[in-house]
């Protein structure tokens, strides 16, 4: 059996960053396996600019972004894959997987990094009544197949959904000669960033229908219309509201979930909220050595941030693998996610296991408008930053100093809420 | 005067700006909370620009499209005739970031440039 | 001239057509659709029923429980996946239970074997997930689970490589009496037979009418379901019915033989006979009525949703006859629930109509068995290999939640009466059918289908006719 000492499931941009923090934090023996024909994953067709505007402080389109991983990668000799697929991760880290070249094979690895990333909810996930005609997308095969392929799916389209690949698309489809009629969102709020609700909807005057869904699906071979309506506040369509609308193509941009189905059946502990693996200060699984990093462990709104967490699974990877890991004394804080917080992204923390400051990543379940990001360390506030607005479209963070937690040698737990000003 | 009504895109918060104009000159910016309001506000309605993305073909390459962009922002105007200036453009693989596919494209005086790498077939 | 056309390569057309076969006959199946496996046959329940719900003595009974004893041998002759997970028909208040007693009496005397009634504490360590309003149940370890598209697929092929002809994109418009026979008046053009079998699923009223004395009506009656993903598909082991009410057997809920659950269907007589869309209505109550059963069903795992539609006949029982007034012409229609099950022997008893008519020998030649497409999936690690060796497609993986490969796709294409439709590749392979639904896959499959039969991207369809994939290039119009 092959043996490596950390192998990374996925190639694109949380594999990347992973492999070559691994690297520079002193591991040699690293392999990446990647299932497409090339490295870069999703962000190869995401060929818009707004990408690297942290990391590299000048804003890149997608494929712009893969490259600079790619290019570290490849000076870095980090050994990668393609084609493969990886079929089975066992409990106790043997990879199993597949390409035509060598069939099945089984890879040892010391420390696997889980980085295969999340996929596009369908229509059928949201049980949308009506005929199931050609026509419907995710958006993101839509951008596949405009992007890579260059062929347009349709050229009347209504989009439901305004997820950041949506309003994208609207653009896009717009660009290449499709007539994007609208776009129908079921909360009373957009899923995307506002720059892509002006840049991509406001420029070329796409409407934007907030609390609106598809009721309707019309069309026996391929789409010939579909009907929307309001929705009420507990989303259901409010009668007499429909309004129908001639499409051949309805794209659907309704989030996004991470694609865990390797991580259980290795026997990773999933978190009902994200979707995601349930994950320590060192991003690490509840199986020893086995890390995750990037939209498989929660859905994350911007490139950059998936690069920089997965550099630190990449770095704690290596540590681990290496033996630079000091033995646990024991006092493991749970992180208490309320009011307003879904969830955080480590859920415990074992202050002698962190780095000098640990990013705490969180998304909020709803638009609250000047209003404090608090933190307790038990029943004490010990933060409190006054934020003019947070929305369920951006992803928020706050930092702990591993200084500041062992001053508090007993702390139990650490609660995040959304305090009103 | 002349009003017109925007939403800044600075941060989530996206505050209804409004600018009031005489004679093409900025009056006054109101509805910003914060400076970036007022700075995005002004360059908005005076001289508004965006990057363009897009693809064009590829011949004998290991992919059939590549994608581009203009090498910096161009004005809003300008959009459409950028994108229809790549309308049966195609080059031939290999392709690499930054490589020209047209020159000056719709008179703008930006370069539309090749945003990833295409290897030949 | 041909022997026997049959019009309809649904399941009932496609057990005729292999079940005639076996004899020398010219005979050809017409298909409005672009496959076979395109009407009724390919959305339902996908049970394999006992047999205990039609009433004794009727055509329908005879054919349930025939079928049923049939199906295990025929999955392993043809190939298709069947399994006999049994079934329970669950009682939810005391007043009901005499229907529980009346069921079993009725399935006795269908001549089904094992049928027993289990009390609650029995039921609940069968079923942890049965409600628990549930009393008892009638439990009947016959019953069964099986791919509806592969035992259809595999017995329109099998009937192919024995002989059959099959014409796609057909349609049936007219029927002429000629000297001895008819002439069927097709979109395609005319052709002439000596019989005719009618298996035209929701339109085999209209074909009937074209040549009967006594007109029949066939109502479709759609049943909306809902598919959970393979994370749900252990929430039950058996299938799991309703006692039956007014309208057919009520929402089951059952495990699919790939592992699913799948729950539904509801019954809304309709007039569109193409009316296979779902409505809020319906799959509200698909998710509401589960409940009666069933508890905590995760609704949540709903991957999709999907309509289909039964041919209902007024008198609710199986037409498999000669018409008298029209000699040649064999009506195998109202076939609904439990058609599918029935259909083996459906298809025996419309050869033999029709062997009767026409004195028809023996086939020397007809073979019974034919290989499906190989699953990777149940080779060892080293078979596998062996054979991506030989053909490096069986390592290349297209579906990623179904996990199928090129290989299985390339088989699924190139096989008699293969595949040109992304639909077709699915009900043959399964790629698309998982929880993505096709997002990821679906470019690749459109890639090599267009290889594959030297199609222009632009031509490859989700289903035939005007279901086109994509429509034109970037910047064609602008």
């Amino acid at each position: 059996m092959k043996a490596y000492d950390i192998v990374i499931i996925g190639g694109g941009p949380a594999g990347l960053a992973a492999a070559a923090s691994a690297r520079r934090s002193g591991v040699t023996s690293i392999l990446i396996l990647e299932r497409d024909k090339e490295l870069g994953g999703i962000l190869n067709q995401c060929i818009h600019n707004g990408f690297g505007l942290h990391t590299f402080k000048e804003e890149l389109t997608g494929p712009e972004y893969a490259a600079r991983f790619i290019e570290q990668v490849k000076e870095l000799g980090i050994e990668y894959q393609l084609n493969t697929m990886v079929m089975d991760i066992s409990h106790d880290k043997v990879v199993t997987a597949m390409n035509r070249e060598e069939g099945m094979f089984a890879i040892q690895a010391k420390a696997v990094i889980l980085a295969m990333g999340c996929r596009e909810r369908s229509r059928g996930a949201l049980n949308i009544p009506g005929y199931r005609p050609a026509g419907i997308y995710s958006a993101g095969t839509a951008q596949r197949l405009v992007n890579r392929e260059g062929y347009l799916p349709g050229r009347q389209v209504v989009i439901l959904g305004s997820g950041d690949i949506g309003l994208i698309m609207a653009r896009r489809m717009t660009f290449e000669g499709a007539n994007v009629k609208v776009v129908a969102e079921l909360m009373p709020y957009s899923g995307g960033l506002k720059r892509n609700i002006v840049q991509c909807l406001d420029d070329y005057g796409i409407p934007l229908k907030l609390s609106h869904t598809v009721v309707e699906i019309r069309g026996k071979e391929r789409l010939t219309g579909i009907t929307i309506a309001q929705v009420d506040g507990r989303g259901k369509p409010i009668p007499g509201t429909e309004e129908d609308y001639d499409c051949d193509t309805l794209l659907l941009s309704v989030g996004l979930i991470p694609e865990n189905e390797l991580s259980r059946g290795a026997g990773v502990d999933i978190s009902p909220v994200t979707s995601g693996p349930v994950v320590n200060e060192s991003l690490e699984t509840n199986i020893e050595g086995v890390f995750a990093c990037g939209n498989v462990l929660h859905v994350h709104d911007l490139v950059d941030f998936v690069s920089e967490e997965a550099g630190a699974a990449g770095k704690n990877a290596a540590d681990y693998v290496r033996g630079l890991r000091k033995n646990c004394s024991g006092n493991e804080i749970q992180m208490n996610p309320v009011e307003g917080v879904r969830y955080t992204v480590p859920s415990t923390i074992r202050p002698d296991q962190m780095d000098d400051k640990l990013t705490v990543r969180f998304r909020v379940g709803g638009v609250y408008k000047n209003c404090y990001i608090s933190v307790y360390f038990d029943d004490e506030r010990v933060m409190r930053r006054k934020r003019p607005v947070v929305a369920p479209g951006e992803m928020e963070e706050i930092k702990l100093e591993k200084a500041k937690l062992l001053e508090y040698p007993d702390l139990k737990t650490i609660t995040i809420k959304i305090e009103e000003a | 005067m002349e009003k017109r009504e925007l939403i800044c895109i600075g941060c989530p918060l996206g505050c209804p700006v409004t600018v009031s104009m005489e004679a093409g000159e900025v009056v006054s910016v109101e509805g910003n909370t914060c400076k970036r309001g007022d700075d995005y506000a002004r360059k908005e309605v005076t001289n508004p620009t965006r990057i363009v993305t897009s693809t064009v073909m590829v011949e004998g390459g290991a992919d059939v499209t590549v994608s581009v962009k203009t090498r910096s922002d161009i004005p809003k105007g300008k959009i459409f005739d950028s994108v229809k200036a790549l309308k049966g453009v195609t080059v031939k693989a290999p392709v690499k970031i930054g490589d020209v596919i047209v020159e000056n494209v719709a008179e703008t005086g930006v370069d539309m440039i090749a945003t990833a790498n295409v290897a030949k077939a | 001239m041909y022997d026997v056309i049959i019009i309809g390569a649904g399941v009932s057309g496609a057990a005729a057509a292999r079940e005639l076969s076996r004899y020398q006959v010219r005979a050809c199946v017409l298909e409005k659709e672009e496959d076979v496996c395109c009407g009724t046959s390919k959305a339902n329940s996908a049970i394999v029923h006992a047999g205990y719900d039609a009433a004794n003595g009727s055509l329908m009974a005879k054919l349930n429980v025939e079928g049923n004893k049939m199906m295990s041998k025929l999955s392993k002759e043809l190939d298709f996946e069947f399994i006999q997970n049994g079934s329970l028909v669950v009682c939810t208040d005391e007043e009901s239970r005499p229907g529980l007693q009346e069921l079993l009496e009725r399935g006795v005397k269908n001549g089904v074997e094992g049928l027993r009634i289990i009390e609650r504490e029995e039921l609940v360590l069968m079923e942890p997930n049965i409600s628990d309003q549930a009393v008892a149940a009638l439990y009947a370890p016959t019953g069964g689970i099986v791919c509806p598209f592969n035992l259809n697929i595999a017995l329109a092929e099998n009937a192919y490589t024995n002989g059959v002809e099959f014409c796609f994109n057909t349609q049936v418009e007219g029927i002429e009496r000629i000297k001895g026979g008819f002439r069927l008046k097709t979109n395609k053009g005319d052709v002439e037979t000596k019989c005719v079998v009618n298996a035209a699923g929701v339109y085999a009223d209209q074909i009937h009418n074209m040549v009967a004395d006594e007109p029949i009506t066939i109502i479709p009656r759609r049943g909306d379901y809902c598919l959970l993903d393979q994370t749900a598909g252990k929430h039950v082991t058996r299938t799991i019915f309703a006692l039956p009410g007014k309208y057919g057997k009520g929402i089951l809920v059952s495990p699919t033989v790939h592992g699913n659950l799948i729950v539904g269907p509801t019954a809304i007589d309709i007039e569109d006979k193409e009316g296979t869309n779902t409505t809020r209505t319906g799959l509200d109550q698909v998710i509401e009525k589960c409940a009666n059963t069933v508890k905590n069903v995760p609704m949540r795992q709903v991957i999709t949703s999907f309509a289909g539609l039964r041919a209902h006949e007024e008198g609710h029982e199986f037409i498999i006859k000669e018409l008298p007034e029209a000699p040649g012409f064999v009506d195998c229609a109202g076939i609904e629930s439990p058609g599918l099950t029935s259909s083996p022997a459906i298809g025996c008893m419309v050869a033999d109509i029709v062997k009767g008519i026409l004195d028809l020998k023996e086939n020397p030649n007809f073979v019974g068995s034919r290989k499906g497409i190989l699953n990777p999936e149940t080779l060892s690690m080293e078979e596998r290999n062996e054979l991506i060796k030989k053909q490096p497609a069986y390592g290349n993986i297209i579906c990623r939640c179904e996990m199928v490969t090129e290989g299985e796709i390339l088989d699924a294409i190139h096989r008699p009466l293969g595949a040109k439709s992304l639909d077709g590749v699915k009900r043959r392979t399964r790629a698309g059918m998982g929880r993505c639904q096709a997002g990821f896959c679906s470019p690749r499959t459109m890639e090599i289908l267009s290889r594959e039969l030297s199609l222009d991207r632009m031509e490859i369809t989700k289903c035939g006719g005007e279901s086109k994939i994509v429509v034109g290039t970037n910047k064609d119009r602008i």
